[in-house]
């Protein structure tokens, strides 16, 4: 009944050299996927909009919609 | 409470949490262990736990003649102790083996049906709340209010880039 003496030190160290490059690989990736698959896209979205944007063409469409109170739709 | 110094406070939780959590103490029969009943918790106590591994003493107080004699024994080299003497030495100082502490118990099912029965009961306190403490519903809840407020959220033109006002085709005025 002779068992192998078990590791006794460096128990931490085994688990940090382990678990620390996977854990800074899946931090980079999650920091990649969300610039490439939220922010990118969203600034992209604004720049398309402010691309085709006609301010005036807008405002009237709100005012004939009779939503603002300091001008009023152009039929009252 | 206030002449108790941190570590006698610390050691009096530690044997009341001990006696609250021993899973050897479980009262119910039906659970498939023993009754066992209340010690005395200003003494010395055994327990079998699996995070706590070394009790305050040994499981077995009164030795026979034959136990006091191994326990003489074993003041010597241990390698002159046989393998049946060294399970003897064991049982002395402790009453489960792990695989013997391990072994899994019918508690659960109390629990899960403990948790359910007073979800349930939530439901019904719920259900008869919303039906004799409520005050009516809100006139703007009503589906008509609902589409003049939508067709309001358009015309101001919410969250036009990403969000709200995106889903309406302002030409063909309907839905994209």
């Amino acid at each position: 009944m002779s068992l192998q003496k078990p590791i006794m030190r460096g128990l931490l160290a085994k688990r940090l050299r382990f678990h620390l490059p996977i854990a800074f690989a899946l931090s980079l990736i999650a920091a990649a996927a969300f610039k490439y698959g939220v922010t990118e896209p969203r600034k992209q979205a604004y720049a398309d909009f402010y691309k085709q944007y006609d301010a005036m063409k807008e405002f009237n469409g709100m005012k004939e919609a009779g939503i603002f109170e300091s001008v009023r739709p152009s039929g009252e | 409470m206030l002449h108790m110094t941190v570590g006698r406070v610390g050691s009096l939780l530690t044997r009341r949490g001990v006696m609250a959590l021993t899973s050897g103490n479980v009262r119910m029969a039906s659970h498939g262990h023993g009754v066992s009943e209340q010690a005395d918790l200003s003494l010395p106590m055994y327990w079998d736990r699996l995070d706590t591994p070394l009790p305050d003493k040994a499981y077995k107080d009164d030795l026979t003649a034959a136990d006091k004699s191994l326990k003489q024994k074993e003041k010597g080299p241990w390698t002159q102790l046989t393998n049946e003497e060294k399970i003897a030495l064991y049982r002395i100082a402790f009453k489960d083996t792990y695989p013997e502490m391990k072994v899994p118990s019918h508690e659960w099912k109390t629990v899960v049906g403990g948790i359910l029965i007073f979800i349930g009961i939530t439901g019904l306190i719920v259900i008869w709340q919303s039906h004799f403490v409520y005050p009516p519903t809100p006139h703007t809840f009503a589906p008509e209010w609902q589409a003049k407020q939508t067709q309001r959220m358009l015309d101001m033109r919410v969250n036009p880039i990403e969000g709200f006002a995106t889903n309406w085709d302002y030409e063909k005025k309907q839905w994209k």
